[in-house]
């Protein structure tokens, strides 16, 4: 068999993080190709039942390390912790979330082993490459937008071991759980001493979410083209009569008009409703990233060259204000 | 213990809302020539919450950069507004790094000035959005960090109290010295340049940086970059050369494409701003069961 892929598990709340069962999926599609298993890791206090999901989705080990000094996330202990079991098991791949925790802890993983890693991927496959007269078989791809979402770069590490990458939340798909698969939880020993714990964690503020936009069936999300508090009303307005969330895109947070939760796009959230009605959205490219994969796109605009109508199945042009009315009449019928 | 010595590290960036994928060469790295710059803007929060902690509790702030000789003007805006010293670290053989390559060779800088209580990275630069030299640098280093800090809560002689974001909330972390922490834009909104720095470094402002590398090196006696600008090469920071630059560099670029985004459907079809024409798109779109 060969080596596996290694998916570094988040959870919270007694509950395993949506993007590390993400990774778990794109995992066991990566390993189809490589012909190796799907291997996670854990580091936590007192995780137990919340593991299992883990295995419907395809994990098939599990290495648990268990220590009342991990109820709080830390870098150096936790990047220690993994570090210390990629060099004992030798995965060849290895995945992290691109969220808060991953972002922090896998660079260091990364610095620690020399190897390569890539933030913040969007899609990987696996490949092969040529450096010189050397060939790389089954190496992984790891493709992400860089350049403020302008382009879309495929990088490589061939030459490091494993290759390591930060993938976006959303973005990778959730296999459909088999409550036939099991994880096997293998325990690791935490090996750190009380002077790896740098960090004290003097109060945890916990906040729920506003808004869970990846679970939402419609969005109608607005832009700078609607950034008053009269548009938002309007566009909270149609969102209830659909049934949906509203969504929106930077400048609107930045104005403050509606929080970080609502953000869609590259430095957002990756949405894929069934519809998406983007009111007085331009289009930019940072925003479409994390739009363009809904089923169905309305766009209404002024602008009758605004780039969000190259992406959108049905173009309304026109002031959102007099659009959004018309739609929730027509709507109520 | 005396003053804190604060690091804030610092990159000068292509703004990158206008860019082609003609600014990228045929390795896959950025052909900076082609873009305009400008300081990183998280770096410029960094710097601010640097220059907070010395407002408090004096000290010193030595801002270094690590790029090509055009990199210097993000240092001379730093010492406008207010860094004490800046380090340039500028050598042909760091070209084409990576996060793994570049935070050595920063490290290898840091370890040079020497002293450091605290470091402050912005969290990402708007180039690659990775958020990886710093977190690279502290364990280069072997010291701790605090990432994504959108407050400093407090801060004293031997110790800082941290505000972080969290998808799950805000976390209030405390760490001793050395620290490295990176800062997000939330976290303040920096000061502008003062007139009166500015006036004392007019002379600087003025100098036109050489596009040849050797010729950086300024020579004139009443250069005032001489005085409050270091520059080191890969050499003079004790670099490892198979460390650095490309050849330190594991990731390569395999392939880099222009973001064109393709529409879902064949064509858009153009819904007329009426009654009757939104009547009829909800209308499809109900039969098309598109609302649940």
């Amino acid at each position: 068999m060969n080596a596996p892929i290694l998916v570094f598990i988040e959870h919270n709340n007694q509950k395993v993080a949506d993007v590390s069962l993400e990774l778990v999926s794109e995992a066991t599609r990566l390993a189809k190709k490589l012909n190796c298993e799907v291997h996670g890791v854990v580091l936590s206090h007192n995780a137990a039942e919340e593991l299992s999901p883990l295995g419907h989705y395809g994990c098939q080990k599990l290495y648990y390390i268990k220590d009342k000094r991990l109820n709080h996330f830390s870098s150096v202990p936790f990047s220690k912790l993994v570090s210390h079991i990629i060099k004992k098991y030798k995965p060849q791949i290895v995945l992290f979330g691109a969220t808060t925790t991953g972002r922090d802890i896998a660079p260091r993983v990364a610095s620690e082993l020399c190897c390569g890693l890539t933030a913040d991927c969007t899609k990987l496959e696996i490949g092969s490459h040529s450096i010189k007269e050397q060939t790389f078989e089954n190496t992984l791809l790891q493709i992400r937008p860089a350049f403020g979402g302008n382009i879309v770069a495929t990088i490589v590490s061939p030459e490091s071991n494993p290759s390591m990458a930060t993938v976006r939340e959303g973005v990778m798909k959730q296999n459909t759980p088999d409550t036939n698969q099991k994880t096997e939880i293998i325990s690791e020993p935490c090996n750190l001493s009380d002077s790896d714990f740098l960090s004290e964690i003097l109060d945890v503020i916990r906040e729920e979410k506003t808004v869970d936009l990846k679970q939402a069936r419609i969005i109608v999300a607005s832009g700078m083209g609607a950034c008053t508090p009269e548009c938002i009303f309007l566009i909270k307005q149609l969102a209830k009569t659909l049934g949906g969330e509203v969504g929106a895109s930077r400048p609107v947070v930045d104005a403050g008009l509606l929080n970080k939760d609502h953000q869609v796009g590259q430095t957002g959230i990756t949405v894929r409703p069934n519809l998406y009605i983007a009111c007085g959205i331009s289009g930019q490219i940072q925003h479409m990233a994390g739009m363009s994969e809904a089923k169905r796109i309305i766009a209404i605009n002024n602008d009758p060259d605004a780039p969000i109508f190259k992406i959108a199945n049905y173009g309304i042009v026109g002031d959102v204000k007099d659009v959004i009315p018309k739609m929730i009449k027509a709507y109520r019928g | 213990m005396g003053a804190l010595n604060i690091i804030v590290t610092v990159k000068q960036v292509p703004d990158t809302h206008n860019i082609s994928g003609d600014a990228m060469k045929e390795d896959g790295t950025v052909n900076r020539a082609m873009l305009p710059t400008i300081f990183n803007p998280e770096d410029l929060n960094a710097l601010e919450e640097a220059l907070k902690v010395k407002d408090q509790l004096g000290g010193k702030i030595t801002v270094i950069t690590m790029g090509p000789p055009k990199a210097i003007e993000v240092l001379k805006d730093a010492l406008y507004r207010g860094a004490d010293e800046a380090v340039l670290i500028s050598d042909r053989k760091f070209a084409g790094a990576d996060t793994l390559a570049t935070s050595y060779s920063l490290k290898c800088a840091i370890e040079k000035i020497g002293r450091y209580d605290i470091i402050f990275c912005g969290r990402q630069a708007i180039d690659g959005d990775t958020a990886q030299v710093g977190p690279q640098i502290a364990e280069k280093l072997k010291i701790n960090q605090i990432t994504n800090i959108i407050r400093v809560e407090e801060v004293t002689n031997n110790s800082i109290t941290l505000r972080r974001q969290t998808e799950y909330g805000q976390e209030i972390v405390k760490s001793g010295f050395p620290v490295l922490i990176t800062v997000t834009a939330e976290a303040n909104e920096p000061r502008f340049p003062s007139v009166k720095r500015v006036m004392m470094f007019k002379n600087i402002t003025k100098k036109e940086v050489e596009e040849s590398y050797d010729e950086t090196y300024l020579k004139t006696p009443e250069d005032r970059t001489k005085k409050y600008i270091t520059e080191w090469s890969a050499d003079s920071i004790g670099a490892d050369s198979i460390k650095i630059g490309l050849a330190g560099s594991p990731t390569k670029v395999k392939h880099i494409e222009k973001v064109v985004l393709t529409a879902n459907s064949k064509n858009m079809q153009d819904i007329p701003n009426t009654e009757a024409g939104i009547g009829a798109l909800i209308d499809e779109l109900k039969n098309e069961h598109i609302f649940g």
